[in-house]
C-alpha cells in the first residue's frame, strides 16, 4: 500500500504524523498547566487534591507523547534528532529535567517517609509546569527562527555558539511562543478542572484565573502570529533545494494552501469559543470549553506544524549556513524505513481509540473531595 | 585529542549512569507485572479477598518501582540525540524505527492500561481491569522488546547497507533487523533474567514478612508464585544465555576472549569456571594471564562453534591476526578501513565537483549488489569504523571488567536456581518460616539479582568496546562534540536527581512494606 506512494509523499505523510503528534502533545500539556496552578488554585486543601488527582490520572499522556514525539523524529527525520539534540544540548536538558522531576512526583507526594516532603514534590510538578511549557515552546519556536549549526560532509553536526541551545530563550520570538504556550496549557488546564472536578470553590476561582490567562495568552500569541506572519521565512527551491529568505513565506503558505489557512483559522476561533463557554448564560455549555479549546489548541498546533513542512519551506533553519538548513526532504530517513514506519502508524488510530475508550472509562464520574479523601489509590 | 577522549569516556560515562540506574528498575517493572497480573487472576476466579489483598500491595511496590524508570527512560531515549549525535545520523535510519515502534506501540498501552490497573478497582468492570493488568504485563515486555531489538542491531548490524550519497547506513530488510539471532537472543535473555530479578525482590520482601511472622498467607502465597516463576525462568535463562555466548562468539569474539580472559586462541578451549586475573598482563607483554583457574575442559569450544576441538580466538589473534585460521590482524582491518573512508571522500569530492562519472563508479562499490560492490563491501567497507582508530589497542576492551561481570554474573544465576528449589521444597512442606536461614538469604537475595542483572550489562556493553556499532563506528566518530565541562555538569547533575529519586524510592518502599497490605494510607 505505503509502496505506491513517492518518497516525496512519504515524507510528507511523516511529516503529517509528527504534526499529529506534536499537536496532540500541546493539547496533553493541560497536565503541565494544571501544575502550575496550584499555587493559585490550590492554595488548599481539598482543591489542591482535587487539582493534582484529575490531571493525575492522566499525567502520563503529556509525558508519553513527548518520548513517542521524540521516538517518531528519530525514526522519521534522524538528521533533526542528531542536529537538534545534540546542538541545543542545553535546551533539551532542561525540558528533560524538568519531566523527570514529574515522572515521579504525582506518585511520591503524599507517600510516608518520601525523603523530600509533599512540599518539594509540589514544587517539581509546579516547575515542570512553568519551565517544561516554555522550554518545549522555545524549543518549537526554533522550528521558525533557526539554530547554529553546520553540517559537514558526513552530515555530522557542529554548533557554532558555545550556549548550546541557551540562545534560544534569547529571540523574542522563541519567548513569545514559549510563553502562549504556557498560558494556553493553563487555559486548557482551567477548562479540564471545570469539567471534571466537582467543587464550588474551585470553580468559582477557576473562572476568575480563566479571564487572566486568557487575556495574557492573546497578548502573547496573537504577537507571536504576527510576528511569524509579517516576517520572512525560510524557503527551499524545489528544483535546486537551495534554501534562501522569503518575505512573509509562514503567510503566503497558508495563502497558498488554504485549507491550512482555514485549518489555522478554525483552531483559533475554537479556543477563542471554548474560552469563552463558561462566560455564555448557558448551562449544558459553561463546562464543555475544553473540547473546542482542545479541538483547536489541536487544529492551530497541526496546522502550524504543517506549515513549516509544506510547500517547501524549512523546518529547521540554519542561521550560520543556510544551506545545512533542515527540510523534510534532506531530512529524512530513507523511503524503505519510511515505508515500514508508515505500517506502523495504521496503529495510531487503534492506539488513539483504546486511550479515548480507557480515559472515558476513568474519568466517567467527576472528581469531589469526598471520593478522594476515601480512595486508597489518589495522589 | 586528549580532550577528545575524555569526552567520550563522560559520555559513555553518562549514559552508562543512565542506564544503569534506569536498570535497577526495569527488571522489577517486567517480572512483577506478570506476577501481579497472574495474581489477580486468582483474584477474579476465586472471589478470595486475600488474592485481592496482595495484588494491591504488590502492585502498590510495582508502582513506585514503575516511575522512577518511566523518569530514567525518557532520558536514555533522548540521549542518543544529545550526547551521540553523529551516531544518531549514521544508524538513525535503522535505530530510529525500533525507538518509534516501542513509542507507539508499546508505550501507550503500558501508560493507557497502567492508569486502568491502578485507578480502575471501582471506575471498570472486573474483567476489563484485569485485561488491563495484563496488557501492562504485555506493554512493558513489549517496550523492552524494542528497545533490546536497538540494542542487538548495534551489536550485530543486519539488515543495512550503507548509501554514500546521504552518508548514512539505510534499512534494506526490517525483518532482518528485528528478528536477527542477535535479536532474539537479547530480548529473550534480558526479559527471563529480569523475571529473576523479580522473582528474587518477591521472595525477598515475603521473606522479611516470614521473619517477622506477619502476613503469612501473602508471604508464603507470594514466594510459591516467585519460587515457580524464578525457576521456570531460570531454565530459560540458561538456554538464551548459551544462546547469547553463542553469537558472542560468532559475532564478537574479541567480547569472548575478554570475557574468558584468553589472549591466545587454542582449539579444545575450556570454559574458566572461577579464576583470578593477573593485573599485570595486558597485550604488550608475556605475564601470565592468570593468578589461578579452574576450567571445564572443551566448554568453550563447544559453547562457541557447537564443536569441542573448535577454535576459539584470543585477544592475540584477533589484533596480530591468524593466518592459520584466517583472522585478519587489527593493522590490516584499519587499514581497509582508511580505503573505505577515503573511497567515501572521493565520493564526497566528485559530488562537489559535480563529476557524475566518477560518482557512478563509485556509488557501485557501495551496492552489495553489483560484484564489484560485493568484494567492496565484504573486503573493505565492513572494516569502515576500524578506519577511525589510531592505534590496534583500542581495540582491546576492559578484559578485567568483562571477565568478572561475566562470571560474577553467570555463578549467581546458578546459586539462583538452588535457591529457588530449595525455597520451593520448604514452601511446599509448608515448613518455610522456620527455615531462619533460609529467609535471611531469601532477604538479600534481592541484592545479588541487581547485582548479577548489572553485570550482565557490564559484559554486553563494556566487552564491545570501542564500538558503538560494531566494526562500523567506534564511539570516538560517534560522540557530539560538546565541551567536556558539559558534560560533566549534566552528568553530576544527572547523578544527583537520580541518586535523590534512588533513596525517595527506597524509603518510600520500605515504609510501605513495613506497613505491610492491610494499610495502605499514610
Amino acid at each position: 500500500m505505503f509502496e505506491q506512494l513517492s518518497y516525496n509523499a512519504l515524507q510528507g505523510y511523516w511529516w503529517l504524523i509528527i504534526s499529529v503528534l506534536g499537536a496532540a502533545l500541546v493539547f496533553m500539556m493541560f497536565v503541565q498547566g494544571g501544575q502550575s496552578l496550584i499555587y493559585s488554585l490550590g492554595k488548599k486543601e481539598p482543591q489542591l487534591s482535587l487539582i493534582l488527582n484529575a490531571i493525575g490520572t492522566r499525567w502520563d499522556l503529556s509525558f508519553t507523547t513527548l518520548v513517542v514525539f521524540g521516538g517518531a523524529m528519530f525514526a522519521a527525520f534522524p538528521l533533526f534528532y542528531s542536529t537538534s539534540f545534540g546542538g541545543a544540548y542545553w535546551l533539551w536538558m532542561l525540558i528533560l529535567f524538568t519531566f523527570i522531576l514529574q515522572a515521579v512526583s504525582y506518585e511520591f507526594r503524599n507517600k510516608a517517609r518520601n525523603f523530600l516532603g509533599a512540599k518539594t514534590y509540589e514544587w517539581f510538578l509546579f516547575l515542570n509546569g512553568l519551565i517544561g511549557t516554555i522550554s518545549l515552546g522555545v524549543a518549537v519556536g526554533t522550528f521558525f527562527t533557526g539554530g547554529n549549526f553546520v553540517h559537514n560532509d558526513m552530515n555530522f553536526v557542529s554548533w557554532t555558539t558555545n550556549w548550546h541551545g541557551l540562545e534560544a530563550f534569547a529571540n523574542i520570538k522563541n519567548l513569545l511562543l514559549g510563553f502562549s504556550i504556557f498560558f494556553l496549557a493553563r487555559i486548557l488546564a482551567i477548562l479540564f478542572l471545570m469539567n471534571r472536578v466537582d467543587d464550588e470553590l474551585l470553580y468559582v476561582k477557576s473562572k476568575k484565573q480563566l479571564l487572566i490567562n486568557a487575556a495574557v495568552f492573546l497578548v502573547f500569541f496573537l504577537s507571536f502570529v504576527f510576528a511569524i506572519l509579517l516576517g520572512n521565512g525560510f524557503a527551499v527551491d524545489p528544483t535546486t533545494q537551495l534554501v534562501y529568505l522569503e518575505k512573509y513565506k509562514y503567510f503566503n503558505n497558508f495563502i497558498e494552501l488554504p485549507w491550512m489557512g482555514t485549518l489555522f483559522l478554525i483552531g483559533v476561533v475554537l479556543v477563542l469559543l471554548g474560552i469563552a463557554t463558561p462566560y455564555l448564560k448557558n448551562k449544558k455549555l459553561e463546562t464543555k470549553g475544553i473540547w473546542f479549546a482542545g479541538f483547536g489548541t489541536f487544529f492551530t498546533v497541526l496546522a502550524l506544524f504543517l506549515c513549516l513542512g509544506y510547500n517547501n519551506t524549512v523546518f529547521y533553519p540554519s542561521l550560520v549556513d543556510l544551506q545545512s538548513s533542515l527540510t523534510i526532504h534532506n531530512a529524512s530517513s530513507s523511503r524503505y524505513t519510511l515505508i515500514v514506519m508508515s505500517y506502523v502508524s495504521l496503529l495510531v488510530p487503534f492506539v488513539v481509540a483504546y486511550i479515548i475508550y480507557t480515559w472515558r472509562k476513568l474519568l466517567k464520574k467527576k472528581f469531589t473531595a469526598d471520593e478522594i479523601s476515601e480512595s486508597d489509590t489518589a495522589y | 585529542m586528549d580532550e577528545l577522549v575524555s569526552l567520550v569516556n563522560w559520555s559513555r560515562g553518562q549514559f552508562a549512569l543512565t542506564a544503569m540506574y534506569h536498570w535497577i528498575f526495569v527488571p522489577i517493572t517486567l517480572g512483577l507485572t506478570i506476577m501481579i497480573a497472574i495474581m489477580l487472576t486468582r483474584y477474579y476466579k476465586t472471589g478470595n479477598e486475600e488474592w485481592k489483598t496482595m495484588t494491591k500491595f504488590w502492585m502498590k511496590l510495582f508502582i513506585i518501582n514503575f516511575v522512577v524508570g518511566v523518569a530514567t527512560g525518557i532520558i536514555l531515549e533522548f540521549e542518543f540525540g544529545t550526547n551521540w549525535s553523529n551516531y544518531s545520523w549514521f544508524v538513525g535510519d535503522i535505530f530510529g524505527a525500533p525507538l518509534a515502534i516501542e513509542g507507539i506501540l508499546a508505550f501507550f498501552m503500558e501508560a493507557t492500561f497502567l492508569a486502568v490497573m491502578i485507578f480502575g478497582w471501582d471506575r471498570v468492570s472486573k474483567k476489563f481491569h484485569l485485561v488491563s493488568t495484563w496488557l501492562v504485563a504485555i506493554g512493558s515486555n513489549l517496550s523492552a522488546l524494542w528497545i533490546l531489538i536497538a540494542n542487538a542491531w548495534m551489536q550485530y548490524p543486519a539488515g543495512t547497507v550503507f548509501n554514500p550519497a546521504t552518508a548514512r547506513n539505510e534499512m534494506i530488510n526490517f525483518w532482518d533487523v528485528a528478528l536477527s539471532p542477535v535479536a532474539v537472543n537479547k530480548f529473550l535473555h534480558a526479559t527471563t533474567s529480569s523475571y529473576i530479578v523479580a522473582a528474587l525482590f518477591v521472595i525477598s520482601v515475603s521473606s522479611w514478612y516470614l521473619l517477622k511472622k506477619r502476613n503469612l498467607f501473602m508471604a508464603k502465597k507470594s514466594m510459591l508464585i516467585a519460587a515457580i516463576f524464578g525457576l521456570i525462568s531460570s531454565i530459560m535463562v540458561i538456554f538464551t544465555g548459551d544462546g547469547s555466548a553463542y553469537q558472542v562468539a560468532q559475532k564478537q569474539p574479541m567480547k569472548l576472549a575478554a570475557m574468558e580472559g584468553l589472549y591466545q586462541g587454542k582449539s579444545q578451549a575450556g570454559l574458566v569456571a572461577i579464576g583470578i586475573l593477573n593485573p599485570k598482563k595486558d597485550i604488550t607483554n608475556d605475564e601470565k594471564p592468570y593468578y589461578f583457574k579452574i576450567e571445564i575442559p572443551y566448554l568453550l569450544s563447544f559453547l562457541s562453534n557447537r564443536d569441542i576441538n573448535s577454535f576459539v580466538p584470543g585477544i592475540e589473534d584477533l589484533i596480530y591476526g591468524n593466518e592459520e585460521h584466517n583472522i585478519l590482524s587489527a593493522e590490516e582491518k584499519m587499514a581497509r578501513g582508511h580505503i573505505a573512508i577515503q573511497t567515501l571522500q572521493e565520493y564526497q569530492k566528485a559530488k562537489k565537483a559535480n563529476d557524475t562519472a566518477t560518482l557512478a563508479e563509485i556509488s557501485k562499490k557501495f551496492d552489495p549488489n553489483t560484484k564489484e560492490g560485493e568484494q567492496f563491501v565484504n573486503n573493505y567497507f565492513k572494516y569502515f569504523g576500524y578506519g577511525y582508530l589510531n592505534d590496534p589497542i583500542e581495540l582491546v576492551p576492559n578484559v578485567a571488567l568483562t571477565f568478572y561481570s561475566f562470571h560474577i554474573m553467570v555463578s549467581l544465576g546458578f546459586l539462583f536456581i538452588l535457591l529457588f528449589i530449595i525455597i520451593l521444597i520448604y514452601v511446599w512442606r509448608d515448613t518455610i518460616e522456620k527455615k531462619k536461614f533460609l529467609l535471611y538469604l531469601g532477604l538479600w537475595s534481592i541484592l545479588f539479582g541487581f547485582i548479577a542483572s548489572q553485570m550482565g550489562w557490564i559484559v554486553a556493553e563494556v566487552g564491545r568496546q570501542p564500538w558503538i556499532i560494531q566494526d562500523l563506528m567506534p564511539t570516538v566518530a560517534a560522540v557530539t562534540h560538546l565541551s567536556v565541562s558539559t558534560v560533566q555538569t549534566t552528568f553530576v547533575l544527572f547523578a544527583i536527581i537520580f541518586t535523590t529519586l534512588l533513596i525517595a524510592e527506597l524509603r518510600i518502599m520500605f515504609n510501605q512494606i513495613r506497613k505491610g497490605p492491610d494499610n495502605f494510607k499514610k
